[in-house]
């Protein structure tokens, strides 16, 4: 039943991905992935407010396994964020890549406290 | 009524084939992350290495792959998808390391937290490159028998993009 959760999760999440980044990508000019950026901070939000609820709300695991670690997991992703901070280093955007990393984690880190302070606060 | 998926109409830019290629691909990742952190779990103010195992893993395969796919195999219209959004994308999770920094910094593990944080970003894009720079020399032999051996048996009905 958990690998159940998380497969049909991750069914939902990673193609979300996909379509937000096109989305988000056809919609700037900038050479910042704000498509993977924007993927990361949601999810980050979101499974924020999931480990909240099942750490200190009694939501159910059921919960935390579909939406946490399948929507979420399939949602966000580490590889590309890592490979496309790794081709603005290629191509000498320095800037740009140093930008990528401190952003993306600074804006994820906020997110996801956000998203705990909020339910944990219910 | 959607046609083949590459019809010219704006239903068509969809691509619902390949989002549900992605789909199967990112159900299948999240299910091998699901299991390595079930294999290696996290105790409370512990270092998440499951995790941080999860994320560089997934960032050499995606190094890797995207060299593969960009310079040395023959076009696929499923291949990148499947194997880079889908699974790749479905293994690591951007999310979970951020909840678990939170967790490290309301325990108080300050230590802990800043050094999960920059093992994850060096070590993830130390793998970028290096399973690119690893793909690069695996392929040589290789890389001509995919080339021989794909146009052959292909037609035409998949080739694009």
């Amino acid at each position: 039943m958990a690998v159940l959760l998380v497969f049909v999760g991750g069914m939902l999440g990673a193609p979300l991905r996909y379509l937000t980044d096109r989305a988000v990508q056809s919609r700037h000019d900038s050479l910042y992935p704000w498509g993977t950026f924007t993927v990361n901070v949601v999810g980050s939000f979101i499974l924020g407010l999931i480990a909240a609820g099942v750490a200190r709300q009694g939501w159910p695991t059921d919960v935390s396994l579909f939406v946490g670690t399948g929507v979420c997991g399939g949602l966000t992703t580490f590889s590309t964020f890592g490979y496309e901070t790794v081709r603005l280093l290629n191509s000498g955007a320095m800037r740009f890549a140093a930008l990528n990393v401190l952003g993306s984690l600074a804006a994820g880190l906020a997110a996801a406290a956000a998203g705990w302070a909020l339910v944990a606060a219910l | 009524m959607s046609g083949d998926g590459r019809g010219g109409s704006k239903a068509a830019r969809w691509d619902l084939d390949v989002v549900a290629v992605i789909a199967v691909g990112g159900g299948i990742g999240s299910i091998a992350r699901y299991g390595l952190a079930r294999a290696i779990p996290t105790p409370a103010g512990g270092f998440p290495w499951a995790t941080l195992i999860t994320n560089v893993v997934g960032c050499a395969v995606l190094g890797g792959l995207m060299y593969l796919v960009l310079e040395v195999w023959p076009p696929s219209r499923y291949r990148r998808p499947f194997l880079g959004v889908g699974v790749c994308g479905g293994f690591t999770t951007f999310s979970t390391a951020m909840v678990e920094t939170r967790g490290l910094l309301g325990g108080g593990h300050l230590g802990t937290a800043g050094l999960y944080l920059l093992a994850s970003v060096v070590l993830g894009l130390l793998a970028v490159f290096g399973g690119a720079a690893l793909a690069r020399t695996l392929p040589r032999g290789r890389r001509r028998a995919v080339a021989v051996a794909e146009p052959e048996p292909v037609p035409s009905s998949e080739g694009q993009r």
